[in-house]
C-alpha cells in the first residue's frame, strides 16, 4: 500500500514478552505488600469527514503503566506514560506513599494468584495496518456517491489497535491484544429536510463495506425528506438492530448485585434481596456475554485479573446472574462474577420485510440519540429517534415522520415483545466509536411510549 | 521548534505544536471507606499541520527530537492524504493577541500540595455527617483535581505557556424506603466544578452541607408525585446552567451550524447564519447571552486558546436576537460578511480546544452565560410573584435532540408554588420544551446579586469524542406555561 504509514502498527503495540519485561522491571521497584501493574499500549487512527470532504484526522500512540500498591488494607494507584526507570520508580514510590496515607479499606481484597485464561481473539492486521490513505479511500467511497447524488455526507472512521497486560506480585500475568474499528455516516439532503444514518463496527476492517454503508445512508436520506408530524403516544415499533442495541445495553449496565441487594436498582426485590430467579422480560429473551463470541470479541480477563468466560445474564426471560465484585461475592457467599465488555441478545427468524408486512400501523426506528437515565428504579430512559423514522401503514412504509422523544424502559420494551429477527453486530455507541461489542436482533414491540415531537431533522 | 521546522519542510503552510503534562488526582469514597485513590500523569505532544488547505494531526508520548520530527512529518503526510476529498480549502483568519506569554488559573492553594490525609478526612467527615441523618442509607463523595501544564507554539509566531487548574468536589446521598419499594438520591449539584485550586473544596463546606443534602434525599421519598400539566417554572441557577448549556451554548457552535458535527453531536436550528444573525428572536428583549473565557474561576478561562488566539468576550444573543456564534480561526472567515456589516474585525473568538496532547483541537464552547437583569431580583422575588408553579433546584436528567429543539430536563429538588409560596416537595418531575418557545416564555430574570457560575465537567463533542469543561453563569429565571411530565412509571 502506498502513501504515508500509519503510526498504528503491530510494532507499536507491545508484545507479551515486552509487557512481561516491563511488568517485571516495574515490580522490581516495589516495597509494598502487594502490587498490581496494568500496561496498556497501542494507537488510534481516525478520519472524520463533513460536508463531503475530510475535515480532520488523527494518529496517536501511547503506552501507560498503572501501579496499584497495597500495604495491608491500604491501597494507592498511580498511572504514568513515562516508562523509563526513573519515572517508573517515581510512580511506584508515589503509589506506595498514597497507599500508606490512605485509611484501611474494610473491603480490600488480596491480589489473585496466577490464573488460567482463554487466549483472547480479535486481532486483525487489516485494521492494525490501516493508514491515512486507506482511511481517506474509505471516506471517499461514501463522500463521492453522496456528492454525485447532490447530498451532504458526514462521517467518522476510527481504528484502534492495542494490548493490555496485567501482572502482580503474586505471579499473576495476563496478556491480550485486540483491534477494533467503527465506521458511521450521516447523509443529509442539502435543504436539511432529510437525514439518513448507517454504521458498522467490527474488529476487522476487511469485514466492512464502506460503499454499501454509504449507499444505505443515502437511501435513507432520500426517503426521509419532508417528514410529517403524527401525534405522540404509544405505538407499535419496529426497531432496527442499532436502536435495540442503544437500549438493551442499559439492562446489562444495571446488573450489579450489590446495588440490587442494597435496594437501589431495578434488580432490587421488594422487601429486600435481588431478582435472581425472577422473570423480568419475555421468555424469548436471553442475554449473555462471551469474550470469544466470533461476532463480538473482547478481552478474556477483567481489570483485576479474573478470567472472563461466557456468562448468561438473563435466560428465557429470567434473571440468571448479576455481577458480583470479589468483596460483595465473599460477603454474600457467592462466586465473584465480573461484568463483561460484550452483549448478545437472542433473536428470531423474522426479516425486516416480514415484520413490516405484518404491521397494520407502526413506526420504524433507525436509531436513538441522547439517551439519558430518568428513573433508575425502572431503568427508564429518555431519548429521541433520529436519521430515519418512518410510518408503517397496512404492511408497508408509507412516509417519513418527524422524530419523537420517548420515555421508556428496555425492561418494559422486552415485555411487550411481538417478534424478533436475526441478531447482528451493531454500532450502538452514540459517539460513533467502537464502543461495547453488541449483537442484537431487530425487534417489533407494542406500546412504545413516545411522549413528544421534535422538529429536528 | 523542531516540530514546526519539520512540518514546514514537509510542505505545511501552517503548523502548531502542543506539549502538555496533565496531572489528575481523584479520591472516591462511600460511607466509611475510601474506594479509590489515584494520581495520574500523562505527558506528550501533538502536531497539527495545514497542507494545501487540508488538516493533519499526529501525536506521541515519546518526546525525543527524532520522534518529534517524525510525528510532524507524519501529520503533514496525513494532511496530504486528507486532501483527496478536498472541496473547500481551509483558510485561517488572522489571530490578534497572537503573542508570547504565560497564564495560569487563579488559585490560592495548589491541590497537589495538600496532604492526602486532609482530603480523605474531609470526605469521610462529610459522609459521617450525612449518615447521621435518619433514613439516609448511602453516601458517595469524591474530589477531582487537574493541573494541566500546556505549551503551545505555531508557525505564526505564537508561543504560550499556561497552567490550568480545575477542582471538583462531589457528594451524592441516597435514601431507601424501609420496605425497599423506593429509593431517591440527592446529588450536591449546588457545588459546581471550577477552574480554581483546593480553596474551592474548602469553600464548598461539604461537612456543613452534608446533613441538608441527606435530609433532602429522605424528604424526596415522601414527596408528592407531580400532576402532569403546564406550569410556570422558577429555575434556580444550580439547575438553569445545564439548560443554557444544552439549548443555547451547543446550538450556537458554528461547526454544528455548518454541518461539521452532523454525524454525532448534530447540527443546529440556529441556521443558516444569514437568516439568524440580527434577525432570529431567541428570547425576550432582556435576554443577553455572553461568550467568554475570562470569568474569574470559570472552567473555560484561559490566556490563549489551543491555536494561539487570545479569547475575547462577545455577545451571542443581544437583546433577545442572535448576534454571533462561537468560532475558531478556520470558522471566523465564514462570518466575514456579518462582521463587516457590524464594522468589526473578522477574528476568532478563541474557542479552539483539545482535551489532551493526543487529541486534535477543534471548536469547543467557551463559558456561555445568561447576563443578569437590570432589576436586582432574587430567587425569593420570583417565587413570591408566581401564583401556580414549580421551583426547580439542581440539574438532573437531561436529553436534547440533534438540532437542539426538543429537550427534557429533570432536576434535584422540586417544590410546588401556590400563591407566591412554596407549599411542599414534589417528585418525578421533568419538563419538556421546544427551545425558542421556552426562552421566549421567560418573563422574569434575577439580578446581579443572584448570578451564579454553574459548571460542566464532561461536555462531549467530536469524533473521537473529546471532553470539555465550561462554566455557565446565570441568575434565576421564570418561564410561563411549560409542559411538565411525570417520570415515575410502574409498568
Amino acid at each position: 500500500m502506498s502513501g504515508p504509514r500509519s503510526l498504528i502498527t503491530a510494532a507499536r503495540t507491545m508484545g507479551r514478552e515486552e509487557c512481561e519485561a516491563l511488568a517485571k522491571r516495574t515490580l522490581s521497584f516495589t516495597t509494598a505488600d502487594e502490587t498490581r501493574v496494568i500496561i496498556n499500549s497501542g494507537g488510534r487512527g481516525n478520519t472524520r469527514f463533513a460536508v463531503n470532504q475530510i475535515s480532520t484526522g488523527g494518529d496517536n500512540y501511547d503506552a501507560t503503566v498503572s501501579v496499584r500498591s497495597t500495604f495491608g488494607k491500604r491501597t494507592g494507584v498511580v498511572n504514568t506514560n513515562k516508562l523509563d526507570d526513573a519515572s517508573l520508580k517515581s510512580a511506584v514510590g508515589l503509589a506506595e506513599r498514597l497507599a500508606k496515607l490512605s485509611p484501611d479499606d474494610p473491603e480490600a481484597m488480596p491480589e489473585l494468584g496466577p490464573q488460567t485464561y482463554a487466549d483472547p481473539k480479535g486481532w486483525s492486521e487489516a485494521t492494525a495496518s490501516l493508514d491515512p490513505t486507506s482511511r481517506a479511500s474509505a471516506a471517499r467511497a461514501i463522500t463521492e456517491p453522496a456528492r454525485a447524488a447532490g447530498l451532504v455526507s458526514t462521517g467518522y472512521l476510527e481504528t484502534q489497535a492495542g494490548a493490555t497486560a496485567i501482572a502482580n506480585s503474586k505471579g499473576l500475568f495476563a496478556y491480550g491484544k485486540q483491534t477494533a474499528l467503527s465506521l458511521t455516516t450521516t447523509v443529509r439532503t442539502e435543504d436539511g429536510t432529510g437525514s439518513g444514518w448507517a454504521g458498522a463496527t467490527s474488529h476487522d476492517f476487511s469485514a466492512l463495506d464502506p460503499k454499501d454503508l454509504g449507499a444505505r445512508a443515502i437511501d435513507k436520506a432520500r426517503r426521509s425528506v419532508n417528514p410529517v408530524a403524527i401525534e405522540p403516544g404509544r405505538y407499535t415499533v419496529i426497531l432496527e438492530p442499532t436502536a435495540v442495541g442503544n437500549l438493551v445495553q442499559f439492562i446489562t449496565g444495571a446488573m450489579s448485585a450489590r446495588n440490587a441487594d442494597e435496594g437501589r436498582s431495578f434488580f432490587s426485590k421488594a422487601g429486600g434481596g435481588n431478582k435472581i430467579g425472577m422473570k423480568v422480560v419475555d421468555e424469548r429473551i436471553t442475554i449473555s456475554s462471551d469474550p470469544l463470541d466470533p461476532e463480538a470479541y473482547a478481552n478474556t480477563f477483567s481489570g483485576d485479573g479474573q478470567p472472563l468466560s461466557k456468562t448468561t445474564w438473563i435466560e428465557t426471560g429470567v434473571v440468571k446472574n448479576l455481577s458480583y465484585d470479589r468483596f460483595w461475592a465473599q460477603k454474600q457467599g457467592k462466586t465473584a462474577l465480573p461484568t463483561s465488555g460484550t452483549v448478545r441478545m437472542s433473536g428470531g427468524s423474522a426479516t425486516m420485510e416480514e415484520m413490516i408486512a405484518a404491521t397494520d400501523r407502526g413506526i420504524l426506528v433507525t436509531r436513538f440519540w441522547y439517551l439519558r437515565p430518568v428513573d433508575p428504579r425502572t431503568i427508564l430512559y429518555t431519548g429521541l429517534t433520529r436519521d430515519g423514522t418512518f410510518l408503517i401503514e397496512r404492511g408497508r412504509i408509507t412516509r417519513p415522520i418527524k422524530n419523537f422523544r420517548f420515555n421508556e424502559s428496555p425492561i418494559y420494551m422486552l415485555n411487550n415483545l411481538d417478534v424478533m429477527g436475526r441478531p447482528v453486530r451493531v454500532s450502538a455507541s452514540e459517539a460513533g466509536g467502537p464502543g461495547l461489542a453488541i449483537v442484537v436482533p431487530p425487534i417489533k414491540v407494542r406500546d412504545f411510549n413516545f411522549t413528544s415531537l421534535s422538529d429536528a431533522v | 521548534m523542531v516540530a514546526l521546522d519539520a512540518a514546514r519542510s514537509a510542505g505545511a503552510q501552517y503548523a502548531d505544536v502542543r506539549i502538555s503534562r496533565n496531572r489528575v488526582q481523584s479520591i472516591n469514597t462511600r460511607e466509611r471507606r475510601v474506594q479509590g485513590l489515584s494520581d495520574n500523569e500523562t505527558f506528550g505532544f501533538g502536531v497539527r499541520t495545514l497542507v494545501g488547505g487540508a488538516w493533519g494531526f499526529a501525536a506521541s508520548s515519546d518526546l525525543t527530537r527524532d520522534e518529534v520530527a517524525r510525528i510532524a512529518r507524519q501529520a503533514a503526510a496525513q494532511a496530504q492524504a486528507n486532501r483527496a476529498t478536498l472541496v473547500r480549502p481551509v483558510v485561517l483568519a488572522a489571530a490578534p493577541g497572537n503573542v508570547t506569554g504565560t497564564w495560569q488559573s487563579p488559585h490560592r492553594i495548589d491541590p497537589f500540595a495538600v496532604a492526602i490525609e486532609e482530603k480523605v478526612a474531609l470526605l469521610l467527615s462529610a459522609n459521617e455527617a450525612a449518615l447521621k441523618v435518619q433514613g439516609s442509607r448511602f453516601v458517595n463523595s469524591s474530589m477531582f483535581f487537574l493541573r494541566e501544564e500546556k505549551t503551545c507554539a505555531n508557525t505564526d509566531g505564537s508561543f504560550t505557556v499556561q497552567t490550568i487548574y480545575r477542582a471538583s468536589p462531589n457528594m451524592t446521598v441516597t435514601a431507601v424506603s424501609s420496605d425497599f419499594s423506593d429509593f431517591q438520591s440527592r446529588q450536591a449539584t449546588d457545588i459546581a466544578p471550577m477552574g480554581r485550586g483546593y480553596e474551592h473544596v474548602i469553600d464548598s463546606k461539604l461537612v456543613e452541607n452534608a446533613p441538608r443534602w441527606a435530609e433532602e434525599a429522605v424528604q424526596k421519598l415522601s414527596a408528592k408525585p407531580v400532576d402532569v400539566g403546564r406550569y410556570d417554572l422558577v429555575l434556580h441557577p444550580t439547575h438553569l446552567g445545564l439548560t443554557i448549556h444544552e439549548s443555547i451554548a451547543h446550538p450556537t457552535e458554528l461547526d454544528r451550524v455548518y454541518g461539521y458535527e452532523a454525524n454525532y453531536a448534530g447540527t443546529s436550528f440556529v441556521a443558516p447564519p444569514e437568516q439568524m444573525l440580527g434577525k432570529f428572536r431567541y428570547g425576550p428583549e432582556f435576554m443577553n447571552i455572553q461568550g467568554d473565557r475570562m470569568q474569574d474561576g470559570s472552567l473555560g478561562a484561559v490566556g490563549w486558546d489551543d491555536e494561539g488566539v487570545q479569547p475575547e468576550t462577545f455577545l451571542i444573543i443581544k437583546n433577545g436576537l442572535v448576534n454571533d456564534y462561537q468560532t475558531t480561526r478556520e470558522q471566523a472567515n465564514w462570518l466575514d460578511w456579518w462582521y463587516k456589516q457590524q464594522g468589526k474585525p473578522t477574528r476568532s473568538h478563541g474557542c479552539s480546544y483539545a482535551q489532551s496532547w493526543s487529541d486534535v483541537q477543534f471548536q469547543r464552547m467557551p463559558n456561555v452565560s445568561l447576563l443578569p437583569g437590570e432589576q436586582n431580583l432574587k430567587w425569593e422575588d420570583l417565587i413570591a410573584a408566581t401564583e401556580r408553579g414549580i421551583a426547580i433546584i439542581g440539574d438532573g436528567s437531561f436529553s436534547i435532540d440533534q438540532q437542539r429543539y426538543n429537550a427534557q430536563f429533570g432536576g434535584q429538588l422540586f417544590y410546588e408554588i401556590r400563591g407566591g409560596k412554596i407549599t411542599g416537595m414534589l417528585k418525578d418531575v421533568a419538563y419538556q420544551m421546544r427551545t425558542p418557545e421556552f426562552w421566549n416564555a421567560m418573563d422574569m430574570i434575577g439580578g446581579k446579586d443572584s448570578y451564579w457560575l454553574w459548571g460542566a465537567f464532561g461536555d462531549a463533542k467530536g469524533q473521537p469524542s473529546q471532553s470539555n469543561a465550561v462554566s455557565h453563569g446565570c441568575p434565576p429565571t421564570r418561564h410561563r406555561g411549560i409542559n411538565v411530565i411525570n417520570t415515575g412509571r410502574k409498568a
